[in-house]
């Protein structure tokens, strides 16, 4: 029988605030001693308040706009109410039925629109360490993750491969680059992901029945992996005429696999409530506008325009445009070449094809460089005349190819007559001497 | 007259005038609190050393022509108010050995205006309650007679002010907390706007509701240190930005143009007659003074008793959730039976299912109460109603009885949760010698006119006899 997979998506973004979501903490937990970036608020201690941090609301906001989010002018947040030693109030501060965005939607290049069920915000908690202290076996706490501000982006279950929750994953880290809100760095678990996935027969409408979540992933290929190992458990358990497990599994890397976690019996209950320590927050339409302003252009339209504007083709665009900072660059360098006479084409090619460290070397440098290589030296009309008839006459063969209408033998007749040169000279030059002498 | 026994006004007088020195005031307190203690239990911690290093460091600014609202003023703080290097236990053993790194806003406030800090007083663990019996450290035991409750849950405040064992104190309610125990005590207490003095700090309880404000001898007292809590604090995000008056210049007003409201739904079956009668006699020499009496009809304030019960206890089932044994010293099983029974009632309303039914029904009711006061408030400026409906209950009360705080409060409870402003001011005594209090409620931010009315009570009542009666200890 033929399964089709439905895959929903789950992305924990942690923002690169300088303070953390609800206190003025530096936020720049990583590497740091631990428990050093603390204070009453993200301690949780007795009677501290939470204040949100407005940046870390208006980026949210802006991820929302991004993903094409409509944004309700009421928001506010809630208390999710559960017990784990690294949660320093008992509840974590998240947002429950009224989040900041909502119904938006990526598109993937096979043109499939994947829904954004929501955006919202909540704070990270803290990091539980085990450690043997003094040969007893402990689990210490640090605090200095507890707080810092973490979007969560939600996808309908539109997904159907692991390729697309990639291509997906990608074009998320992408925006959240180009809006300057993230490092989205992996390996230092400012993305975290939660495919949650499930199987239906072919032909048949509807979500199934069960569904089974993979959490804390921290690599776009282990999202593909641990969802293709999935799908071919899924589709063996069905095969036997049973139904997969509703549970949480864990990624096992060293083979690829997924492990159960834990069983849900039934949705936890968190006994969401409004957190009564902040007001909700009411957006004044003027507000909403001037974020949608501050949205640059996202990669999508830039890499259109690219192709368009500056006629580099499909795949340059791609590359220009991977990180905002190229793209930049790329621009600058368009426009110190110009009064150069040096193309976007030129530019483009110079700087894919020779690798250039565009943090190390400043546009106006990188002009003079293509300058320098493309520099011709000149040569005298009689020289050139007198080289070229002896390239003529050596080369028989080429000039009937040529004058059978291969156009190409004229590059290997300007090829040789430079050997014989010996000096960078403007080839455009070459080719009308000898175009000239053909006719 | 001994000088704990002054008024904070003439506390503050006398330092002026050099008449006395803090150090004087405060070891005259310090004396009080060490005499009448066993007696009353006023006090969770009594902060002796430190209260006289302060007052010398006062004394001294004094000298030096410093000017504070509050400089040299000996004052107690409710322990549930956090206090740099000084335990605070909110009168729970779960707390017993936690000394928080910080100071709450207003104890942080205080200080700069120049306070003394005598020391921490006794509530109901996690003020959870109105009697001050559930106090992990023992009950308060009221001045006028020991064998009585102070009420609660700021009773130790309320109780060390009437025993002029300080010269005010600070209290915290979140319905009645600070009103009801002034009332049972026969001293001032003033239940600020929610918003108008900031919350960090101090141990939540229920977090939409929680008002810290002054209990003391007068209400020009109050009034002053009202000027110190007020006002927008940045780590607060409930507190207003609105502009803070200077209460305690505004004191007098023409009170031909005050109208009070009177509703018939405050006068409840079994309130206490003594209490019924002080109120109304209140009332008609406010008239005769010239106020202009309304009849208004209000809500029977039963029904604000099912909506702060859900809200109160389902925040509180979140609020205690941190207490989880790995933290703080002690585990959860130190947490006494008033706060277990709360924890469970809140986790049962906000339990899914439960949710729209239980706490989401109480708040659209809590906006029908709130509308109420809003239509009343067209009318008139204050309204006026007993604060309690009985006086002072004997030590003990509270036992078997779950819902004790609520029946207590319940004539407070409406403009609680509508985040009223209120004061509670003593109107008289009963013949048995207990306190009568009566409440003037005035609308959010309407401290002005709640202080301006009370002033006016106080001040056409001043020759009375009962005025000049002390707690005999």
């Amino acid at each position: 029988m033929k399964y089709k997979a439905i895959i929903g998506l789950e992305v924990h973004v942690e923002l690169k605030t300088n303070s953390k979501m609800f206190c003025s903490c530096s936020a720049d937990y990583f590497g740091q001693e631990p428990n050093t970036h603390t204070c009453p608020v993200c301690l949780g201690l007795p009677g501290a308040l939470p204040v949100p941090n407005k940046k870390a609301i208006e980026w949210c906001v802006k991820i929302g706009m991004a993903l094409n989010c409509d944004t309700p002018l009421f928001s506010k947040f809630d208390r999710k109410n559960y017990f784990y030693p690294d949660l320093a109030k008992g509840y974590q501060i998240s947002q429950y039925d009224k989040p900041f965005c909502i119904n938006g939607h990526m598109t993937l290049s096979n043109g499939k629109k994947i829904g954004i069920r929501r955006v919202h915000m909540e704070e990270d908690t803290g990091k539980l360490i085990h450690e043997t202290v003094d040969g007893i076996k402990v689990t210490l706490i640090d605090f200095n993750r507890s707080g810092v501000p973490l979007v969560e982006i939600v996808t309908e279950p539109d997904f159907e491969t692991a390729e697309e929750v990639k291509e997906y994953l990608q074009k998320l880290q992408q925006i959240v680059r180009y809006l300057g809100v993230s490092n989205a760095d992996m390996e230092k678990g400012n993305m975290r992901l939660e495919p949650n996935i499930s199987l239906r027969k072919e032909g048949q409408d509807g979500l199934p029945n069960y569904k089974v979540e993979v959490k804390n992933i921290n690599s776009f290929s282990f999202v593909g992996k641990a969802i293709d190992y999935e799908i071919k458990r899924h589709e063996e358990i069905l095969e036997s005429g049973k139904t997969p497990t509703q549970e949480t599994r864990g990624f096992v890397e060293k083979n690829s696999s997924t492990v159960s976690q834990r069983i849900k019996e039934e949705a936890s209950d968190y006994r969401y409530f409004p957190e009564p320590d902040i007001p909700p927050i009411r957006w004044a339409d003027r507000e909403i506008s001037k974020l949608k302003s501050q949205i640059p252009e996202l990669p999508d339209e830039k890499l259109k325009r690219f192709i368009k504007d500056y006629a580099v083709t499909e795949y340059d665009a791609s590359i220009l445009t991977k990180a905002i900072e190229m793209a930049d660059y790329f621009e600058e360098a368009v426009k110190i070449g110009k009064s150069n006479n040096l193309n976007a084409k030129q530019i483009a090619n110079f700087i894919i094809n020779r690798k250039q460290d565009i943090n190390n070397i400043l546009p106006a440098k990188l002009i003079e460089n293509i300058l320098e290589a493309t520099k011709t030296e000149k040569v005298s009309e009689t020289e050139l005349e007198k080289i070229a008839n002896e390239v003529l006459s050596k080369n028989p063969q080429a000039i009937l190819d040529y004058k059978n209408g291969k156009e190409n033998a004229i590059m290997f007749l300007i090829g040789q007559v430079m050997r014989q040169i010996g000096k960078k000279i403007d080839a455009e030059q070459i080719k009308a001497v000898l175009t000239a002498k053909l006719k | 007259m001994k000088l704990n026994q002054l008024t904070l006004k003439q506390a503050k007088e006398g330092l002026r005038k050099k008449e006395f020195s803090s150090l004087e005031l405060t070891n005259a307190c310090l004396e009080e609190i060490k005499r009448l203690e066993p007696k009353l239990n006023s006090f969770v911690t009594v902060t002796e050393e430190t209260a006289i290093e302060d007052a010398k460091k006062a004394d001294k600014a004094i000298a030096d022509g410093v000017d504070l609202p509050l400089l040299g003023i000996p004052l107690s703080v409710k322990d549930n108010f956090s206090t740099k290097d000084v335990r605070t236990t909110a009168s729970s053993k779960v707390l017993n050995e936690y000394i928080p790194p910080f100071d709450s806003t207003v104890v942080e406030r205080l200080k700069n205006a120049g306070m003394v800090l005598l020391g921490k007083t006794n509530m109901d663990a996690w003020a959870h309650g109105s009697s001050t019996e559930t106090s992990d450290f023992g009950p308060s035991k009221n001045p006028w007679d020991t064998k009585r409750l102070t009420g609660g849950s700021s009773g130790g405040s309320a109780g060390s002010v009437a025993a002029d064992q300080t010269i005010a104190a600070i209290g915290s309610e979140t319905a009645g907390s600070i009103r009801q125990p002034a009332s049972w005590c026969g001293v001032v207490g003033l239940k600020p706007t929610y918003g108008r003095v900031s919350r960090y700090g101090v141990i939540a309880m229920g977090s939409s509701l929680d008002s810290p404000g002054p209990i003391t001898k007068t209400v020009e007292d109050s009034a002053v240190i009202l000027e110190v809590l007020a006002g927008k604090d940045e780590l607060d995000a409930t507190t207003s930005p609105k502009p803070v008056t200077d209460y305690s210049k505004q004191l007098k007003r023409d009170i031909k143009t005050l109208r009070i409201g009177i509703s018939n739904e405050y006068f409840i079956t079994g309130i206490d007659k003594e209490v019924e009668e002080k109120v109304k006699e209140a009332i008609k020499k406010l008239e005769e003074a010239g106020a202009k009496i309304e009849n208004i009809k209000l809500f029977d304030p039963k029904y604000a008793i099912d909506v702060y019960t859900i809200i109160q206890r389902s925040e509180v089932s979140s609020n205690l959730a941190r207490y989880d044994g790995i933290r703080y010293g002690n585990t959860r099983e130190y947490f006494g039976e008033e706060a277990k029974r709360r924890i469970m009632f809140g986790t049962y309303a906000l339990s899914s299912g439960y949710y729209d039914q239980y706490y989401n029904k109480a708040q659209q009711v809590r906006t029908v109460i709130i509308d109420d006061f809003k239509k009343a408030f067209e009318k008139v400026d204050v309204i006026i109603a007993p604060t309690s409906p009985s006086l002072a209950l004997p030590v003990g009360s509270t036992k078997d009885t779950s819902m004790f705080g609520e029946i207590a409060d319940v004539l407070v409870e409406p403009s609680s949760i509508a985040g009223l402003s209120g004061i509670n001011i003593p109107v008289g005594l009963s013949k048995s010698g207990l306190p009568i209090g009566m409440q003037i409620i005035a609308p959010q931010f309407g401290e002005e006119v709640v202080l301006s009315t009370a002033f006016e009570f106080e001040s056409i009542t001043k020759g009375e006899d009962w005025r000049r009666l002390k707690p005999q200890l």
